[in-house]
């Protein structure tokens, strides 16, 4: 019955098969073009990095991929389906889910109740159907058990979200995210408030993801956290792919050049 | 630091955090205080009568103080809980000593407060107006025109179903009466609602964090808007209460239950910033605004100085709130 997806659908899927992907996006406000025309893809069991200088059209991008922004034109492809989403719930119930930024987390609440939040388990039976009865024995032992094959370690099950530290919090939201997504997660900036250490927890947790199996996006201005990351390096320029890299083949200064457009390199 | 298996050694677990746990813990120690002060200084004051008078005088502000709690846990206020209360005995009684059925009556008035609850919900929800001011406008037009309804005056409402809630029963040396009861089995409903289901946890997080609420599919606005109508039928079955404990109509009773309900909802332990506290605490609290206005009765003290000390009680109790708010 798990309601926690021990095991992402997209584990075990060949390497190299292609989860999500988007063909000639194109997406304007106004006159502005956010998105002009950009192809993307995330493979099974990869964490793709999504790099750009402000007004790249980073969000953008990760907006249509997340159902928050509808493009104009172009189409998304889930495990080779087309889809439309109308909005975030949308890609949500398709298996999508999204890490922010800011902690996405209830602080006085604690860690079941914040993974298990807008998705409680109810008790079985009467109390259940009828009474509409919250089973927190059931989401304590998920959250206990999710965490342990996550391998992020809390200080106690039971601790109010408030009392953890910066990392930590971020982790249940990542967490949550990770635990329900049956296709992919996407973060966007997910270290971006927090300090060094913390962020290593973050990283590590990230990694531990990707090992279970479900691909990530990784949205992230931060240079050395994308190398120490990613499998791959989608870097915007203008609205448009200008370029996937490897961290194994190209430099942080190689993917600077390219963002800034220093140096020019055939899509692809 | 442990791993979060269920083998694990629970720090957590501790005497003192257990202490914590139980957020109530504080207003019961007020609570005694406040007993043993007025026992030691008036013998009267733990007398089984006297005991049953303070809980039939904490029905309305008590009733009352459910719905506040609601509005407060999601970072809201209502300062109209007494003129939605007085609308619903003004309106319930006018209709009666019109010669209309009774238990229809009531149920109409019910059904009104309820819809003003409703009302005020959709301009928080909808229209984003600060829950003070919405509140606060209600209070002001609820007022004026009820006493334009009645003419200023107050008038007498003789009827066996409005009185129904105050017929008393007697347990052991107490009397107690139906309007009690249904304060109690209230309580007992909405502390399940607010503990045990989906809604109620959905209160504690849009109060916590609306942003995340929203981020993860919880319809924020409807659910404001729910929490503000059942505030409304609190007050709206409040005025049945009312009715039942005093059996008059009057457009200027009730002008210290913002004052009433407010304090007992934070010095039971409710933060005004939402999210945190609970039902346990608000009940307290009720019965330590209960137990100071007839314990100062007792006294014979002016009742101005009673509500002189309810308001340094609020005050104190929100200072507490924000301390502990800075540490965090």
């Amino acid at each position: 019955m798990s309601t926690l997806t021990a095991t992402p659908e997209t584990r075990g899927a060949d390497p190299g098969r292609n989860v999500l992907e988007a063909r000639n996006l194109v997406k304007s406000y106004g006159h502005v073009v956010a998105l002009d025309g950009v192809d993307f893809e995330l493979r099974a069991g990869e964490i793709l990095a999504v790099v750009g200088d402000n007004g790249a059209g980073k969000s953008t991008l990760i907006k249509t991929l997340t159902g928050a922004v509808v493009p104009d034109s172009g189409e998304i492809l889930l495990d080779g389906q087309p889809v439309h989403f109308k909005g975030p719930l949308d890609a949500r119930h398709r298996g999508i889910e999204a890490v922010y930024q800011d902690l996405a987390v209830a602080p006085a609440l604690d860690i079941p109740s914040n993974l298990f939040l807008g998705r409680e388990l109810l008790s079985l039976g009467l109390l259940g159907s009828v009474f509409r009865r919250l089973d927190k024995r059931r989401m304590r032992e998920e959250a206990e058990r999710a965490m342990a094959e996550l391998k992020f370690r809390l200080p106690s099950i039971a601790s109010r979200v408030e009392n953890l530290s910066g990392g930590q919090r971020q982790g249940v939201a990542v967490a949550r995210a990770a635990v329900f997504a049956r296709k992919l997660v996407i973060m966007d900036e997910p270290t971006a408030a927090l300090g060094v250490r913390e962020t290593g927890q973050v990283l590590e947790l990230i990694r531990n993801i990707r090992d279970r199996g479900l691909p990530v996006v990784l949205i992230s201005h931060n240079m050395p956290n994308v190398f120490e990351l990613a499998d791959r390096i989608f870097i915007m320029r203008l609205g448009r792919r200008a370029a996937v890299v490897s961290p194994k083949t190209h430099t942080m200064a190689d993917v600077v050049a390219i963002m800034t457009g220093a140096v020019k390199v055939e899509a692809g | 630091m442990s791993s979060a298996t269920p083998s694990a050694p629970d720090p957590d677990a501790g005497l003192l955090s257990r202490t914590k746990a139980i957020p109530a813990i504080g207003p019961v120690l007020v609570l005694l205080a406040f007993c043993l002060v007025f026992a030691i200084t008036n013998p009267r004051f733990l007398a089984p009568h006297n005991l049953s008078i303070i809980l039939q005088q904490t029905i309305v502000v008590g009733t009352l103080a459910i719905g506040q709690t609601l509005v407060i846990l999601t970072a809201g206020i209502d300062l109209a809980v007494g003129a939605v209360c007085v609308l619903g005995t003004i309106v319930a009684g006018k209709l009666v000593n019109l010669g209309y059925d009774p238990m229809l009556s009531m149920l109409f008035a019910v059904i009104l407060c309820t819809l003003s609850g409703l009302v005020a919900g959709a301009l928080v929800s909808r229209l984003d107006l600060p829950p003070f001011i919405v509140t606060l406008g209600t209070l002001g037009i609820l007022t004026a025109a009820l006493r334009l309804i009645s003419k200023g005056g107050a008038f007498p409402v003789q009827d066996d179903f409005l009185g129904l809630t105050g017929n008393t029963f007697r347990v052991g040396s107490f009397v107690l009466t139906y309007g009690v009861l249904a304060m109690l089995l209230l309580y007992a409903v909405v502390w399940y609602l607010l503990n045990e289901t989906r809604w109620g946890r959905h209160v504690y997080a849009i109060g916590n964090n609306p942003e995340a609420a929203r981020l993860v599919g919880i319809p924020v606005r409807l659910h404001l808007l729910q929490v503000y109508a059942l505030a409304g039928l609190i007050y709206g079955i409040t005025a049945w209460l009312a009715l039942g404990r005093i059996p008059n109509a009057d457009p200027n009773a009730l002008q210290t239950a913002n004052l009433d309900s407010i304090t007992a909802v934070v010095i039971g332990g409710t933060s005004l910033f939402g999210g945190r506290g609970g039902l346990v605490g608000t009940l307290i609290g009720a019965l330590i605004v209960g137990v100071l206005r007839n314990g100062l009765t007792l006294a014979g003290i002016d009742p101005l100085w009673q509500d002189l000390v309810t308001g340094i009680l609020v005050i104190v109790a929100v200072a507490f709130d924000q301390l502990s708010r800075r540490r965090r």
